[in-house]
Formats: C-alpha cells, structure tokens, sequence
C-alpha cells in the first residue's frame, strides 16, 4: 500500500471539494467546520497549527455561501480551507515566523498570495508552525515546539515548512502555502506524503512572505493531489507589482494539459542527486521505478550528470544565511515585537534579539555575517556566487538535452525527533537534493512515490527549467498514476 | 580662484573632497507610494514599505530614475547600461530594516565634473539611496547620551535621495563653499530639488586632509559632518585646516575618523574611534533588479535639461547690463534668479530689478530665512516699486522703507506709498511755501549764512535743507527743493 494522506477521503481532494461548492451541493460552511472538527480531533497531537483562525474561516466560508446563493461563481477555491505557513502576513492576525522575537505581532497588511486565495474563494483556516524564520528541516526549530509527522508522531514532518505538509498530510487542510528557500515545501512535501511544489523564482510574488533569503524565497502550494496542487498554484501565480522579481507575466495555465503525458519527452535522473552516500537504498530504488514508469508512458528516460549540483549545499549555506543576516537585522525591539528593555540602544538591541531568536537562527545570522565581512566577502559569498553561476550554467547544458529531470526529494525518509538536534550539519543535508534548484530559480516538486523503510513516505522530485512548470506538472501527473 | 593662506612653518595644502545628499523633490518616496513631504505630522506618511515591516518589499520609483539621469547629465556623467542596488547594513533606530538601501560598486552615474569659477572639478560618482528617519532625543537638552528616550519619526524614511561624491580636487574652503553653491544652483535649475540646507534637502559632508604643498600624495582624511549652511561649511573647514595643521606643525599624526561640527562653539568634535569602526557588509539588493535604463530614457533625460546657471549668469549678464557678481548672486541663491526675472517681465527695469534684490531683498531673505517664492512681496510688487522710483515719485530713501513694510506685509507698494501718504512731494508751489515760511522763522539762520565763509555757508545751508524736510516728512523732491533754497538765498 503507497502511504496517501492519513484519513483520506473524496473531502481531501480540493478540486472536487470547490466543485461540490460552487454546484451548491455542500456548503463552504459545512466544509469548513468538518476541518475545524478535524484539527480540534488531532491537532493536539501533531501540532500543525500555530493559530486556527475558526471565526475568520466560518465568516469567510459564510461569505462565499452568500456568493453561490447569489447566482455569481465564488472561484476555484470555492469554500477550499487553505493552511498557512506563518511566515505569510495575514492582516489582524498574528504572524510570528515561529519566533518569540514576533510574538503577538499582527501585520497591518495581507500578503499578496492570501489576498488571492481568499479572492479565489477560498478560506484560510490558520497558521501553521514552522522552523523558525523557516530555517532548518525537522520544524523542531520552532520556538512553540515541533510539530509531528502523520504518519508517525514519532518522526518530524520535514521542514521549514513542516506545519504546513502535517496539516494536508494530516488532513486537517486540503491545501496548504508554504514557503521553500532551499528545500522547505519539497523536503516536507516528500515526508508527510502529500505534493509540494517550489515555483520558478518570481512566478509567485514574495510580498507579505517574510523574508529568510530573498533571492531564493518562494511561496509554493501543498496538496494531497498533483492537480489540486496544479489549482493552488494557477490562483497565486503571476505578476505583483508590490514584488519588483515578480515575473511580469500571468501565471501559467496548468490544468490545461495535465493529462497530455510523457510521451516523447526526454527525461534524466540527475546522478549528483542520486547515486551518492547518503541516500536510503529505497529512496534510490524508488527513482527507478518512476523511471521505468515514465519509460512505459512514453518518455526516454536517462542518466545525466549537473556536475555542480555537489557543491550546491555549501554555496546555499554562504547564500541563504548571508541574506538572513541582513533580512532578520530589523528584530531589533525598536518598532515591533519582542523588546528588552536597557539602558542604551545598542543593550536593548542585543538583549532583544538575544532572547527572541533560537540557536540556530542565531547560528545562520552570525555564519552569513561573516561571509559578507570585510575581507571574508569575495572568498565567501563571492565564491557561493560563482557556484551559483555554475549550477545555472550545468542546469541550462542538461536542459539542451532533456524536458524534464528527476531525483529524490530527500535522501531519507521521516527521521525521528531529535534524531539531527543535535548535529546541525546532518540536518543540513537533509535539503542535498532541493537545493541545486533552488539556487537556479528553477521549479521543482515533490510528489509521493513508494514507501521507503518502516512503510513511510518517498518524495519523488521532478525538476523543470525556469518557467517550464507546464511540463513539470505532466510528468508529476504521470508519477503520481503510476504510485 | 582664492585660497585659504595657512600660515604655519611648513606649507600645508587642503585636498577636500565633498560628499552631498540631496532630496529629490519627488511627490512620493523612493520605494513606496507614501508622500515625500517636509514637516508633516510625526509618522503620517508611512506605510508597511518605508516602515520595513516583515514581508514588505520595495518598488523602484520611475521619476527618480528620470531625476537621477537629469543628475547625471546635467553633470555630465557617465551612465552605465546598468546600475545595481545595495544594501548597506547598519543598526540605527531610526532605519526602519536596519539596512539602508544604496548602490556602492555600480551607481548610476560616474565621471563627471562641474564647473566652478572657470575649473572642471571631478564628480566621481552619484547614486540613489533612501533617507533615513529621525530621532528626537527627549530630555537631557537633547543630547542622546542625557536624554530620558527617544521618539522616532519615520516619515522621512524612504525619501529618495542622490549622494554626490566629488573627486578630492578643492584646495580651500572657499573652494568648497564654490562648488556647493555652484551645485546646489545646477541641482535648483533643473528642478531635482528643493536644496534647502536648513530643512536638510540638501547636506554636505566633508572629507579633509592636508598634504605638503607640492606633494602628490595625500594625507589622512577626516570626514566632517553636520554643517547646515553653506557659512558653517565654510567655518567647519577652516577650523579643520587648521586643526589639522596644528597637529602635524606638532609633530603629531592625523586620525582617520569622523568629527561632527559643533555650530555654537565653533569647534569639531570626533564622533566615534577606529574600534568602533562599521563594517558596512554591502552586498546587491535582492529584493530590486538592476536598473537599465533604456536609450529613450537617455535622451528624455538631456533633452529635458533646462539652462543651466553658467549659461543663465551669461544672458542676465549681457541681456540686463549687469557685472558678474551680481548675476552670480542672482543665480546663485535658491529662487532669486526666477523671483528677479519675474519682476523683469512685469515691466520693471532690469539694472534696478537686479540691484534691489541682491541688496533689501537678498537681507531680508536671510533675516527671516525664506526662499524668494515664500516671499508675501509678489515680484511684480518689486517691478511697483521700480515704476515708482522711476517716475520719481519714491526717492530711493522712501523707497527702501516702502519696500520694507511690503516685504514684511505682502502689501503693494502703491497701497502703501498712498495709505502713508509718502509720494515724494514736486509740487513747486508747495516746496515753495514751505521754504519761504522756514527762512522767516530763521532769520537768523539765513544772515549768518549771507555773512560767513564757505564753512558756515554749508553749515547753515543743512541746516534750513533740514527743516524743509523735516517739515516735508521726507517727500519732498530733493534736487528741486535744492534748486529752490538757492534762489532763495542768492
């Protein structure tokens, strides 16, 4: 048996859900208050949530009940509840990044990604715990405790955004938004068993998503189905003019041809991400079966070599940190947020953000300080920079050749709590494999393959050039019929 | 051009470079929608944007870019095919993200020059960044270190700003004050700017060493801040010649370090030490794509420029008969020029027009500190004025006093002249009157003048002239009361 969502029934299928919606048959209410039954039922104990927004969900799902009683179409999200990572700013309500240096802060302004999900009908239902400042890959880095895989509370969901995948793995939420900088929607995506996709960089706009590394932060959907996945994306996709590196276009058309299949299509498995130490046998042996079911649905399937992609974890954790360190500089107790009051400024900056931020936030403000210092600058982020450009470069070679590529999502499955507590470089690389695109701005996703040890959970990853999302989103089709 | 004599054992040559951040007087911020407004109430134009909340990213302003490429062709930069942004991270209260949004190693504009009394000096480079907020220190006078706390007014933050950095290439402080006004009058022309040093649109810091003269290489600079006028400019950099020179008169060496100037007591003081030093961690901006702008914005930008000053202090000169220095005054005080011109095209004569307002209107300008657009007195109140004098109904003596009371009121000179009944008097029946009542009164006076020398002659002469205006309130015409009082006494 392939491990689904946990309690999954027609009700998870977001898209079958907004139909029954905008037909009239169910109410967005009912929908509504049967995942409020269902997160008060288990959230206890995976603690997805952070804040469930119960009133806002039930007005705004009464809202779009008005709209269908009305005659007039609410949109494709129709009554669809939709979990938030709490890094997205909802307007009233409290976002705190899963950090104490937030807490009790609420935004004066909605991110552009919610704003579109509620005009698309659907209902934001609460928001879900996450690593702090989404940075690690277990949500163990949440300063309001880690949240629990569903598929063994034993385990961690993944992360950053482990909230998010628990909650639609959990099916306490349809769908859900993530944010992915190095890996956090795709490696969380892959160990709860849902879909996870990382847009193209700039596809998404990033305003109101704050900020962890801004030249690799994207929001992405979380779902249970390649389509409903392929919904999500459609509504939040397209140009901002809030983001100035939002693409400045409209999204893409995604549904259309979901179905056209592989055939004819030439698809590689990425070796650097594959066939190297560190990746569980059956993780490996989960990447060829979907091989040989592309094969069989048409496809030319075969090795291919990124050559930089082995460097890409070091080159994201010069990257990623030294942007958080100037991102993150503004918890500074002045405005908002958590203060620690002192006699000067500069003691009450320092106490503030000493108390507010966890240890391993502080691990990445101080790695990415000292990568942009006077005289470290062009030995470190200069040379991330140029590895950056390389892996562009080996991407774009592959591309010449292949449509498609694909590889693991993670090198294991679910690990248990506090397995890599301990050991901050074995956390990091958890995110081998999601990195390299991340830092080409390419889109990738996760979609559920086989199982691996103890029954839980592979994350397949299928990985597309900039903008190639279409395709991307075929050959996810395919590997999720094939599961 | 002059330069500042440093009278010490060994000749010690100035080398100061000037670094100046200019607002540009744009309707809205840098980054944000909010109004860019000057003394609005205490964080009214702010948004999620210029606050720096979490989440929130900045979008490019279009008329600063157009503003920005006036700048630099106006100065005859070098425009690259792209600039990029840049953060440059610091703590301070009273920056919103803790980073200032700047450009460091690809700014908009590089290479070029200003002319400043018939010399190129070097503008090495000009780029955008945003202001800053403020920060009232309450208590303890206002110094931080004694103050109770601290508010912060962010509506300045985010206000878009072009830092102008010159080549090391003024040797004085009067150079230095040369070139500032000479560039604030470029930036005024073009109408980039408000310029107003007092209310900070336009702020200078200076970066001062002092080499032996005829050396080549330079000495250790030190960066003087806080000088609000163009006269504190001028009086921070001669106090740093100076000091400077009496440390290395002394033997001693220059610290390379910041110095604030102390306006009251005259003085600059070091702000921080070497250990305090910031590392500014630049790095490019990734929340904003490189700026390229594209050959029609180009040539927007230099089609676009108006006269320049060099070029407006040449036609004032030949087209109004006036010298060189007093068309440099003219164009050379924010509105002057446009305030001058006004009143020339209201029909009042050039000469006269220029000559009032480099001298009761340029006094009154820095008595009450306003710019000539603020001015209650409307300039065809000015071109009045002339009209009055001209047809000889004002003396140039009443007239002074008539245009006091305007500058002061708004009121036009001909309500004024009427409601104090000050037209000079010509009437000479009238003048003639009153003489002849004087010189019954003084008869004395007048046989003392039949009967003494040249000496007593005049003396007594001033004396009756005296009365009769006295007695005239002032109006009356002088050269034909003159006229009168001889026939009178011949």
């Amino acid at each position: 048996m392939i491990p689904g969502p946990v309690d999954g029934d027609a009700d998870a299928d977001a898209v079958a859900l907004a139909a029954a919606v905008r037909s009239g048959d169910r109410s967005a209410r009912a929908v509504v208050d049967q995942h409020l039954a269902r997160i008060d039922e288990r959230d206890e104990e995976l603690h997805a949530f952070l804040l469930v927004m119960a009133d806002e969900a039930r007005a705004a799902a009464d809202a779009v009940d008005a709209t269908v009683a009305a005659g007039r179409d609410p949109g494709p999200l129709a009554g669809v509840p939709v979990a938030l990572k709490d890094v997205l700013c909802t307007r009233g309500v409290p976002t705190t990044c899963g950090s104490r240096i937030l807490e009790g802060w609420r935004p004066p302004y909605t991110a552009t990604v919610v704003a579109r999900v509620l005009a698309a009908g659907g209902i934001p239902i609460g928001k879900t715990n996450m690593d702090e400042f989404a940075m690690g890959s277990s949500t163990e880095n949440s300063s309001y405790g880690p949240t629990r895989n569903p598929h063994d509370p034993t385990r961690v969901p993944g992360g950053s955004s482990g909230g998010s995948a628990a909650a639609v793995g959990g099916g306490l939420a349809p769908l859900a938004l993530g944010s992915d900088t190095g890996g956090s929607v795709r490696q969380p995506a892959a160990l709860c068993g849902v879909v996870g996709v990382k847009p193209t960089y700039g596809l998404v706009s990033r305003y109101g998503l704050v900020a962890f590394a801004s030249s690799l932060d994207q929001v992405g959907p979380f779902a249970t189905t390649v389509a409903d996945a392929a919904v999500l994306l459609e509504v939040i996709a397209g140009h901002d003019p809030c983001d100035s590196t939002s693409v400045p276009e409209p999204g893409p058309r995604l549904l259309e041809g979901l179905d056209d299949g592989v055939d004819g299509l030439r698809i590689g498995i990425v070796t650097e991400l594959t066939d190297v130490e560190g990746v569980e046998p059956e993780v490996v042996a989960a990447v060829e079966q979907a091989g040989h079911a592309l094969e069989k649905a048409g496809a030319t399937v075969e090795r291919v070599s990124v050559p930089s992609a082995a460097y890409g974890i070091s080159a994201y954790y010069l990257i990623a940190p030294a942007e958080a360190s100037s991102n993150l500089a503004r918890y500074d107790g002045v405005r908002y947020g958590l203060r620690v009051d002192a006699g000067d400024t500069a003691t009450m900056n320092a106490r503030t953000r000493d108390t507010g931020f966890g240890p391993e936030v502080k691990r990445r403000i101080m790695l990415g300080t000292y990568a942009l210092s006077a005289g470290y600058y062009d030995a470190y982020y200069g040379q991330a920079q140029r590895v950056r450009t390389l892996v562009i470069r080996d991407f774009a070679r592959v591309y010449e050749r292949c449509d498609a590529l694909i590889s693991p999502t993670s090198p294991s499955t679910a690990f248990e709590l506090g397995a890599r507590t301990a050991d901050p470089l074995a956390m990091y690389l958890s995110d081998v494999c999601t990195v390299p695109s991340s830092l080409a701005g390419h889109p990738a996703m996760s979609v559920p393959f086989g199982a691996g040890a103890h029954g839980l959970p592979v994350g397949l990853q299928v990985l597309a050039p900039a903008r190639g999302e279409a395709v991307m989103f075929r050959v996810a089709q395919v590997v999720e019929e094939a599961a | 051009m002059a330069r500042t004599e440093v009278v010490t054992a060994t000749a010690w040559e100035p080398v100061i470079g000037l670094e100046t951040h200019v607002e540009l007087a744009t309707a809205t911020k840098l980054f944000c929608g909010c109004a860019n407004q000057f003394g609005a109430e205490p964080n009214t134009n702010v948004c999620p944007v210029c606050l720096g909340l979490p989440g929130s990213l900045p979008v490019l302003n279009a008329r600063v870019v157009e503003f920005a490429l006036r700048i630099g062709a106006a100065l005859r930069c070098r425009v690259p095919e792209q600039s990029i942004f840049a953060r440059k991270n610091y703590f301070y209260p009273d920056m919103p993200k803790d980073y200032q949004i700047s450009q460091y190693e690809e700014p908009v504009c590089i290479d070029g020059t200003l002319d400043v009394d018939g010399r190129a000096v070097g503008i090495e480079r000009a780029h955008i960044e945003e202001d800053t907020g403020k920060t009232v220190h309450v208590g303890g006078g206002g110094r931080i270190h004694e103050a109770g706390y601290s508010l912060v007014d962010y509506n300045r933050a985010g206000v878009p700003l072009m830092e102008i950095v010159s080549r090391p290439d003024l040797r004085s402080a009067e150079e230095a004050r040369a070139y500032v006004t000479e560039l604030r009058a470029l930036l005024e022309a073009i109408g980039v700017s408000d310029v107003k040093m007092e209310e900070g649109s336009l702020r200078i810091d200076a970066n001062v060493s002092l080499r032996p003269a005829g050396d080549a290489a330079f000495g250790t600079r030190v960066e003087v801040k806080n000088m609000n006028s163009l006269r504190s400019l001028g009086r921070a950099l001669e106090f740093e010649i100076e000091r400077q020179a009496g440390l290395l008169d002394a033997g001693e060496r220059i610290v390379q370090e910041t110095r604030h100037w102390d306006e009251g007591a005259g003085v600059t003081h070091g702000l921080r030490s070497k250990e305090e030093a910031f590392d500014y961690r630049y790095f490019p901006e990734p929340d904003l794509v490189p700026l390229a702008p594209d050959a029609e914005m180009r040539a927007e930008a230099a089609a676009a420029l108006p006269e320049l000053p060099a070029d407006r202090r040449a036609r004032l000169s030949a087209d109004w008969g006036i010298d060189e220095d007093m068309a440099r005054i003219l164009v050379g005080t924010p509105g002057l020029a446009e305030y001058a011109e006004a009143a020339v095209a209201a029909g009042a004569a050039p000469v006269a027009v220029a000559r009032w307002c480099t001298g009761e209107v340029l006094a009154y300008l820095h008595e009450v500190r306003v710019a000539p657009g603020e001015l209650a007195l409307l300039p065809d109140g000015l071109a009045e004025l002339v009209a009055l004098v001209d047809d000889g109904t004002l003396s140039r003596k009443l007239a002074k006093d008539v245009l006091d009371e305007c500058l002061r009121t708004g009121e036009h000179p001909s309500a004024v002249v009427k409601a104090r009944g000050l037209a000079q008097v010509s009437d000479e029946g009238e003048l003639a009157a009153v003489l002849d009542a004087i010189v019954a009164d003084h008869a004395d006076v007048v046989a003392a003048y039949r009967a003494g020398d040249d000496k007593v002659k005049k003396k007594k002469r001033g004396f009756l002239m005296g009365a009769a205006m006295k007695a005239t309130r002032g109006q009356a015409n002088p050269a034909l009361l003159n006229r009168l009082l001889d026939q009178r006494l011949g």
